[in-house]
């Protein structure tokens, strides 16, 4: 019979080989899962992690694609790390993603066509400002009310697509664009443009705030008394109230650091990668994170492997729903058990497990 | 000689880098009350945790009335005569008495029938209760009567109670001791568990003592000396913590008119509660648990705000003060829970020396940690106060409840308070870590703090204490000097009687 058994300390090992196994696990039940749709599961498995990278036929393409995939999820899961390590649930990074790309965006096209050094460091200010104020709403109903943080942040991400779409076909709308939804093309207006710094490598100013954001995060977690006390409220918030943490200012802090990042994603991806404010603007990026601030064990320097695998995910989903026919849902499974598999398997951390013979009675 | 009811021999269990109880044989006749004793981590509950069918051990068998008796399950012990009182008590405070008795019974009877027992079984056993009444309304002592009572109700010839006196005032005690008098004259056996030597002096003609998981003594307590028993159980002698007369100094503390409305539904409000500490004085703080401990140390730490004036350190007004600021002036706590409220429970001794030292002790300078000096600070508690652990990397919850306790209070200690409150500090610690922290309790008033220490343990209070106060449904009584205060007195004041309040300094 297996048996757990509580470890005196957590294990270090086990913290950083968890991922590892949950993606082997994935890798297994996600090939099982492709052989039950009637496709060979080795060459699914290949196409999406390994043909994006080397396959001669796709990688030029694809390569490029890593680092703007994995810009956005990198940034937005940093922010939702601070928040998961004090036991503050941002569950809402997809809403304040838009609003973020909506404020830069407007600012944008206040200034069109002007020239200006100015405008684009505007934007960058005016997205993260969007997505700090979206996330300012369940961070002051739950200090005020006392309300619960993760649905209202959810619920908000409806409410975000719903002004998104309001936006698309309304106010944004491109006066040039024959009646189409949609704005104007940000990411040809110069001014305004987040456009490529090196060519072909999907280098562009989101991915160099996300890795500002990783060192910064590093440092506050790591060396700042700040991140002693986030880590405090998450593990044990009474002895975080005896230490002298304040809980309000925590989930203001959090709630805010977490609602910036997501909404600087939002700016730079839609004066990218995305070039407009359209309806289906969002590409579920809120969400994913979180998957990749679990899978980075909330750790900078975890967050970048997996924000990078995570990218490789959708880019090798991509390609296998093109070159095989995979059904999307079938990818989105996929990334969902990568989730499921790291919660399962993170029992290891805290517990061993025995094997142990029954004794007869 | 008659046959024993329960024959326990060669018993044996181990777990991963501990050996709970190693080889242990002793026997319980019938109507004997037999003492366990040992140190915090000497085996008793594993003991009687096998006893109750919880635990399987590894070695050994047991024999109840000559037949093996190997229960896999608490039922099967409750089936063969065996009843255990908890420590803990396991009961929910939103049913009622009869509610919660039902729950624990394998077939409970129809509530009405079940609640006419109870009250025939209680009164019966000197142990009155209602059955209609909701448990979270009930004290302590109430509580441990459901506990009794549920175990009564099954006609147990063995009653196991582990530590049945923590929770009580003396008078309570009393009651309860004449109740196992009782169950004695009527047959049965006890198992009794405690560290309190001088009450199994009094009720137990047996005693087993354990130390390390094995059996190093047996004896008639009635016989022995209270220290003689203490270092049957510690193994070596015992250090009696002593201090010299204080003179007392100026007010550091004062508390005027504290309202402090409860924060949880089952928690107790404070009821102008008011109290001076002077320079060099240890005022005692006696009570059973749930009378307002956890509020008044919160109100005092600064985790609960309460109006400015109601609080004050050395004549300033602190009461809206948070636990930060008060802990710069000089004002520190350590409160009762250590895992969860004292420490962090899966972070090192190094953070959790952070904890409370970041500032005082200059761990931080603007904001970023200085990883170098808050090792030095947790290895500095560590050897001072000797927690035996293996560095200050360990995490808190992988230190046995004595050497956190020593670390918990050491790291307040070591940053120099002007006034220390502490809340149960030697609750669940063992006999050498209570002596320990007791006498650098009374180092610390000797060097001119003023200290409060609350506690449940009236002993402690009166070895260590110059002045006595007790804590009643969120009331505090008026405080007298320890010198030629009895038991009698301070049980009459846990109680809520004031008594003649004119006598109070």
């Amino acid at each position: 019979m297996l048996r757990l058994e509580k470890r005196p300390q957590p294990s270090k090992f086990w913290n950083w080989a968890t991922p590892v196994l949950a993606v082997v696990l994935t890798m297994i039940a996600g090939g099982l899962l492709f052989m039950a749709l009637g496709k060979d599961p080795f060459a699914a498995i290949k196409m999406i992690f390994w043909d994006p990278l080397f396959s001669p036929q796709f990688a030029a393409y694809s390569r490029p694609q890593l680092l703007v995939k994995a810009g956005p999820l990198i940034l937005i899961a940093v922010g939702l790390a601070v928040g998961f390590r004090a036991g503050i649930w941002n569950i809402g990074a997809e809403g304040q993603y838009i609003i973020g790309a909506l404020c830069g965006a407007a600012v944008a096209l206040w200034f069109w066509p002007a020239p200006g050094w100015y405008i684009f460091p505007l934007m960058v200010l005016a997205g993260a400002f969007g997505g700090w104020a979206w996330a300012m709403i369940p961070a002051i109903l739950k200090t005020r009310f006392n309300t619960n943080e993760i649905l209202v942040s959810l619920l908000l991400v409806y409410v975000a697509e719903k002004i998104l779409a309001a936006m698309s076909v309304g106010r944004m709308r491109n006066p040039d664009g024959a009646g189409f939804p949609g704005s104007r093309n940000i990411s040809q207006y110069p001014a305004a443009s987040n456009q490529e710094l090196i060519a072909n490598t999907g280098m562009h100013w989101g991915v160099v705030a996300a890795f500002i954001a990783v060192i910064f995060t590093y440092i506050m977690l790591h060396r700042h008394i700040l991140g002693f006390q986030v880590q405090l409220a998450g593990q044990a918030p009474r002895a975080a109230r005896f230490a002298g943490v304040a809980p309000a200012r925590l989930i203001v802090l959090c709630l805010g650091f977490s609602g910036a990042m997501a909404g600087l994603a939002g700016m730079f991806e839609v004066s990218g990668p995305a070039r407009m404010i359209s309806i289906d603007f969002n590409s579920y990026y809120g969400f994913t994170a979180i998957i990749v601030a679990f899978l980075g064990r909330l750790h900078p320097v975890g967050i970048v492997l997996a924000g990078l695998l995570m990218a490789l995910t959708y880019i090798g989903g991509e390609l296998a729903q093109f070159m095989l026919g995979l059904p999307s849902a079938a990818i989105q499974v996929f990334q969902g058990m990568l989730l499921f598999f790291l919660l399962a398997v993170d029992v290891l951390s805290n517990y061993r497990i025995r094997l142990s013979v029954r004794e007869a009675v | 000689m008659t046959e024993p009811l329960l024959a326990i021999e060669g018993l044996t269990k181990s777990y991963p880098g501990v050996v709970a109880n190693s080889d242990v044989t002793f026997e319980i006749g019938k109507g004997e009350v037999h003492a366990l004793l040992g140190e915090n981590g000497a085996g008793k509950s594993t003991l009687v945790k096998a006893i109750y069918g919880l635990i399987r051990p590894d070695a050994g068998h047991m024999l109840w009335r000559g037949q093996p008796y190997a229960p896999a399950a608490p039922q099967q012990a409750r089936a063969a005569g065996v009843a255990m009182v908890f420590q803990h008590f396991s009961l929910f405070e939103a049913l009622d008495v009869a509610e919660n008795v039902a729950l624990g019974m394998d077939n409970p009877p129809p509530i009405r029938t079940l609640a006419a027992r109870i009250r025939e079984v209680s009164n019966a056993y000197g142990l009155p209760l209602d059955p209609g009444r909701l448990v979270g309304d009930l004290s302590a002592g109430e509580r441990q009567r459901v506990e009794i009572t549920r175990c009564l109700l099954q006609d147990p010839h063995l009653l196991i109670m582990d530590e049945p006196t923590s929770v009580l005032t003396p008078q309570e005690v009393e009651i309860l001791f004449r109740t196992l008098r009782q169950l004695r004259s009527e047959g049965r056996s006890i198992l009794y568990i405690s560290h309190k030597l001088e009450e199994i002096r009094a009720l137990c003609e047996n005693a087993t003592v354990l130390r390390l998981g094995k059996v190093v003594g047996r004896c008639d307590p009635r016989e022995k000396s209270a220290r003689a028993l203490a270092e049957m159980m510690v193994g070596t002698k015992l250090h009696q913590p002593e201090r010299a007369a204080h003179k007392p100094g100026q007010v550091l503390l004062e508390v005027k008119a504290l309202d402090l409305r409860a924060p949880s539904a089952f928690g107790t409000s404070l009821k102008e509660v008011s109290l001076q500490v002077q320079a060099g004085e240890i005022l005692g703080i006696g009570g059973v648990a749930g009378n307002g401990q956890d509020e008044l140390l919160g109100a005092l730490s600064g985790e609960l705000r309460t109006r400015p004036g109601a609080v004050s350190f050395k004549g300033a007004t602190v009461g809206h003060f948070g636990p930060t600021a008060r802990r710069a002036l000089g004002l520190l706590c350590a409160p009762e829970e250590r895992l969860g409220h004292a420490a962090a429970p899966d972070m090192s001794l190094t953070e959790n020396a952070l904890l409370t030292g970041a500032w005082r002790e200059k761990l931080v300078k603007n904001g970023f940690i200085n990883a170098r000096r808050a090792r030095a600070f947790a290895e500095s508690i560590i050897k001072r106060f000797d927690v035996r652990t293996p560095g200050p990397h360990v995490a808190a919850r992988a230190l046995s409840g004595g050497n956190l306790q020593k670390f918990v209070i050491g790291r307040e200690i070591m940053q120099r308070p002007e006034v220390l409150v502490v809340n149960q500090p030697t609750w669940g610690v063992d006999a050498s870590a209570a002596a320990a922290i007791r006498q650098a309790l009374m180092d610390l008033a000797q060097g001119g703090a003023a200290v409060v220490v609350i506690s449940q343990d009236l002993d402690e209070i009166l070895e260590v204490a110059d002045t006595f106060a007790a804590l009643n449904g969120g009331r505090l009584s008026a405080k007298r000097p320890v010198q030629g205060l009895t038991m009698e007195a301070i049980g009459l004041l846990l109680g809520g009687a004031e008594g003649d309040s004119d006598a109070a300094a």
